[in-house]
């Protein structure tokens, strides 16, 4: 089958306030190929988490989807009925998130919680799908995995949940696995080691991801395109190394700027931090004209009343700037 | 050379835990023989992941726990097991800036009430005085006067850390421990922080204990480095040395777990990544705690403790191949 | 801040309650106690006598008028009396720990073993009847709800960052109890309060019916339930109305108690900036 797997577009996410309507995402397109990673990068509030959810046909009111399609593999979900929904989900589409803790069941050993899916989605029984679950475990690098297959979520550490997670999410081969910062809240080393887990399992059974976080550095590292979202908009959209290496937002420049990043200091000393002035929008009250601008250095009057088109930029890249560059 | 603001010596904090009926009591060793010093207008930046003890470690310094061995020795202060310090004089020694702006700030009280009521206490009377100190203080960490009578939730989270940030200056102490000041805030605020801290490190004269996960914050602000595993410290050393040159397994399998879309650090650190997880502070693998995940474990760790002993002046590390060139 | 339904209804029953003794000698159509006319017994209401008479010959409105004031001195002072012996309980227990938290909770767990009514019967007893004894058997027997709630809240925000930075900057203990962490509890405490006067005007309301509380002549809701025994088949209207003033006002006070819930329900707005 050709074609992109997951194409986005136009998304607008609706959000129902007191008899106002605020559009907390809006005109957010992007496309993800089969077996590609994909990395939505922004800040708390930009509306990342949102449009994964849409995605997932997850949201709940005050959200709702307001318009745009959304079409994987080739086939329209943006309208689909809750039932063809929850047939996608797991065995199409898999999401994990941040806190394992609390998407795991706390009262269920994560064995069966695992074996579930091979139940509910292959019809499988629960001896082949508790031994299929022991497999899982091992694929997903857990330690003696006939022992931790009886075990309870919190008889397990943050890094084994989310190990956890990984296999239920794709357990069915799912050909799409959303992850909505799933190690941020894990430690350093740890978060190494599930990353590369994830990239390297995907690989295999290539399944693409849609990974989101607010650390562009992990992302750029991680995934071959990068989307950055500002106030529930896609200001810029590269390729990983081009995002880095010649940023043309100067949202994302400002970003990869204003952190320190090691080696910095080695070569040029210590370099007060480039800072971003004023604090991020609220849904509620988002600026007119383009978001960025009463942050913007480079802002002048037309910023301030009519939002930036969508640039083409090299190598599919876009940027939605007008000044960018 | 300047007499240490702050001085650990062989510090260890343990508790109990668990109880007789459910498993038994067990010991916990947050921290296990720590010797550390801080010297005044110095940056110390301190490393590690959770169950490393910087957090307990923190509260032993500002005698809030006691040790059970050891002994602590800040601004002419003397804390030890059978000796709690002075809470007052502590109070103008030590303070904190804390983590989340969202909780470390009192919901019911005004900025105003927040940063006069420590001045009240510790015995400033004069009214002008006092309304004096605070409304320079809010202006040296950039808050406006007539934010001096709002309450917290009318403020950012940038904001409140900067509240937070005043309410740890407004004694004037010596030592500042900033546990991770801007992870909870976001990214594109971060660096305004970052600039703040230092800059007010620079006028008031300050020295900081800079606990974070940010290897790249910790570079850019610190003095000094020192790197903990299972409450031990496994490597200190000056930023540049540690950074450029990590001799122990654990900090070398930190800076390899950073990101690195530039691949600046690739060189030093290839194949350091570490394996596993973190092992429990309440039962830690014999030996050199970090064994089990190391890639370049041998027998002898499983058996022997490495000392933190020097690999060049000044740059110390706890390993038993701490000259072995990678 | 919107106010739910509840808030209207229950506080607006209370107000009225409130009003009613407030006013009470003005709105008042007779002396409840000295305006006994036998010939008067048992009337139905009418005109004269809005809500009838009693045996005695009395204005049953009146003394329904004059009741709420007793009612609800015995209410509001218990229940104050309660929320401060609890309160400070409960706070000093959830902030300290150890064997003071082990003490007040036995003794917690001891109060709510025993039905309070039985153990205010007991000291009502031991003091004889009257309105001081009932205050005070009142005020030391329902303390447990407000311990608990204080000790759950002083445990649970004792461990915020701006309590520990109180601590860092010198504060004392009881300074942080007093001005860090029982600001912060209020809204549990109030709405607790608000309930439990409910449950101290039904429990003077039952100590007076069983004689214990107030003693006739003066009138006080229970008691006139309690006179009102023997003639509820024949003259009906002696216990509806004194009984439907106890209903209206405890259930004025619960749904309050429930609108205030509903306000103080800490509304999670963990946006970061």
């Amino acid at each position: 089958m050709t074609g992109p797997l997951l194409k986005v577009e136009n998304l607008r996410i609706a959000l129902q306030g007191d008899g106002v309507t605020f559009n907390a995402v809006e005109n957010v397109s992007f496309e993800i190929g089969r077996g590609e990673a994909f990395g939505l990068v922004g800040e708390s509030g930009c509306g990342k988490s949102i449009t994964a959810l849409s995605v997932m046909g997850l949201l709940r009111r005050p959200l709702s989807l307001g318009g745009g399609r959304i079409v994987l593999d080739g086939e329209e979900i943006q309208n689909a009925s809750a039932a063809e929904m929850r047939r996608l989900r797991g065995k199409r589409v898999a999401m994990i998130f941040q806190e394992p803790m609390t998407a795991l069941n706390p009262l269920s050993p994560v064995g069966r919680q695992i074996a579930e899916m091979f139940v509910l989605h292959q019809g499988a029984n629960w001896r082949d799908a508790m031994d299929r679950a022991e497999e899982a475990l091992r694929q997903v690098r857990v330690p003696s995995p006939e022992r931790r297959i009886r075990d309870y979520p919190h008889q397990l550490s943050g890094g084994m949940r989310q190990r956890v997670m990984i296999a239920i999410a794709l357990a069915c081969g799912p050909d799409l696995l959303i992850a909505d910062e799933p190690t941020t809240a894990l430690d350093v080393t740890v978060q190494a080691e599930i990353i590369d887990l994830m990239a390297e399992l995907c690989a295999a059974k290539g399944t693409a991801i849609l990974m989101i976080s607010h650390d562009l550095g992990l992302v750029a590292n991680m995934c071959r395109r990068v989307a950055v979202m500002y106030a529930g908009r896609i200001i810029e959209s590269q390729v990983a190394d081009a995002i880095f290496a010649a940023p043309s937002h100067p949202y994302t420049r400002g970003l990869i700027d204003s952190l320190p990043r090691l080696g910095e200091r080695a070569k040029r000393g210590r370099q007060r931090l480039t800072e971003i002035s004023g604090v991020v929008p609220s849904i509620q009250a988002y600026p007119a004209g383009c978001r960025f601008n009463p942050r913007c250095h480079a802002v002048t009057e037309i910023c301030r009343t009519t939002a930036p088109e969508a640039t083409s930029l090299p190598a599919d890249g876009v940027v939605r700037c007008h000044h960018h560059g | 050379m300047a007499e240490a603001l702050l001085s650990l010596d062989d510090l260890a904090v343990q508790f109990k835990v668990g109880s007789m009926l459910a498993g038994g009591i067990k010991t916990l060793k947050a921290v296990d023989g720590v010797t550390l010093d801080v010297k005044p207008g110095e940056c110390l930046g301190l490393v590690g992941e959770s169950g490393c003890g910087k957090s307990t470690l923190a509260l032993a310094i500002m005698g809030l726990v006691l040790p059970t061995r050891g002994r602590i020795h800040v601004g002419g202060q003397q804390i030890s097991g059978d000796k709690p310090p002075d809470r007052m004089a502590m109070a103008r020694t030590v303070q904190m800036v804390f983590q989340d702006p969202y909780a470390s700030l009192n919901p019911r009280q005004t900025v105003r009430r927040t940063l006069a009521d420590p001045l009240h206490l510790h015995g400033v009377g004069d009214k002008a005085e006092v309304e004096a100190r605070v409304i320079d203080m809010m202006a040296k960490v950039g808050l406006r006067p007539e934010h001096a009578d709002r309450y917290p939730h009318e403020f950012s989270g940038g904001q409140r850390q900067r509240i937070g940030i005043a309410r740890a200056l407004i004694l004037k102490p010596k030592l500042v421990i900033c546990d991770e000041p801007v992870s909870a805030l976001d990214v594109s605020i971060r660096a305004q922080i970052i600039n703040l801290l230092l800059e007010l490190k620079d006028e008031m004269g300050l020295a900081y204990i800079m606990i974070s996960h940010d290897l790249g914050v910790v570079e850019h602000v610190s003095d000094r480095v020192a790197v903990m595993y299972l409450g031990r410290i496994v490597e200190q050393g000056g930023w540049q040395e540690i950074f450029e040159n990590p001799r122990h397994p654990y900090t070398r399998a930190l800076i390899a777990a950073i990101p690195d879309p530039f691949h600046r650090a690739a060189a030093t650190v290839a194949g350091a990544k570490a394996k596993g997880e973190i092992a429990s502070a309440l039962n830690p693998p014999p030996g050199c705690h970090f064994n089990p995940r190391c890639p370049m474990k041998a027998d002898l760790c499983t058996v022997e403790t490495p000392l933190l002993e020097a690999v060049s002046p000044g740059h110390l590390a706890a390993c038993h191949f701490r000259d072995r060139v990678i | 801040m919107r106010l739910g339904a509840n808030t209207w209804i229950g506080g607006g029953l209370f107000a009225v309650a409130l009003a009613v003794a407030v006013t009470a000698p003005w709105i008042a159509l007779t002396d409840p106690v000295m305006d006994a006319n036998l010939l008067n017994a048992e009337l139905p209401p009418s005109r004269e006598f809005p809500f009838g008479t009693d045996a005695q010959g009395r204005d049953i409105y009146s003394r329904v008028v004059y009741g709420a004031q007793i009612s609800l001195t015995v209410g509001v002072v218990s229940q104050i009396a309660n929320s401060i012996i609890g309160v400070t309980l409960g706070l000093t227990a959830g902030y300290w720990g150890g064997w003071w938290d082990d003490f007040v909770n036995g003794l917690t767990n001891v109060m709510l073993a025993i039905p309070s009514l039985i153990f205010a019967l007991a000291i009502m007893a031991i003091l004889g009847p009257g309105l001081v004894s009932l205050l005070i058997a009142l005020g030391l027997t329902n303390w447990s709800y407000s311990c608990r709630i204080a000790r759950a809240q002083a445990l649970s925000l004792k461990s915020q960052g701006y309590v520990q930075a109180a601590r860092i900057l010198g504060y004392g203990p009881f300074r942080i109890m007093f001005t860090q962490l029982l600001p912060n509890m209020l809204g549990p405490i109030i709405v607790i309060a608000t309930l439990g006067m409910g449950g101290t005007i039904l429990a003077e309301a039952a100590l007076s019916f069983l004689g214990l509380g107030i003693r006739p002549p003066f009138p006080s809701w229970g008691s006139m339930l309690s006179d009102a025994r023997e003639t509820i088949a024949v003259a009906p209207w002696v216990s509806i109305f004194p009984g439907l003033a106890i209903f209206l006002t405890v259930l004025g006070l619960n749904l309050l108690g429930d609108g205030l819930r509903d306000i103080f329900d800490p509304q999670a707005t963990t946006r970061r900036a």
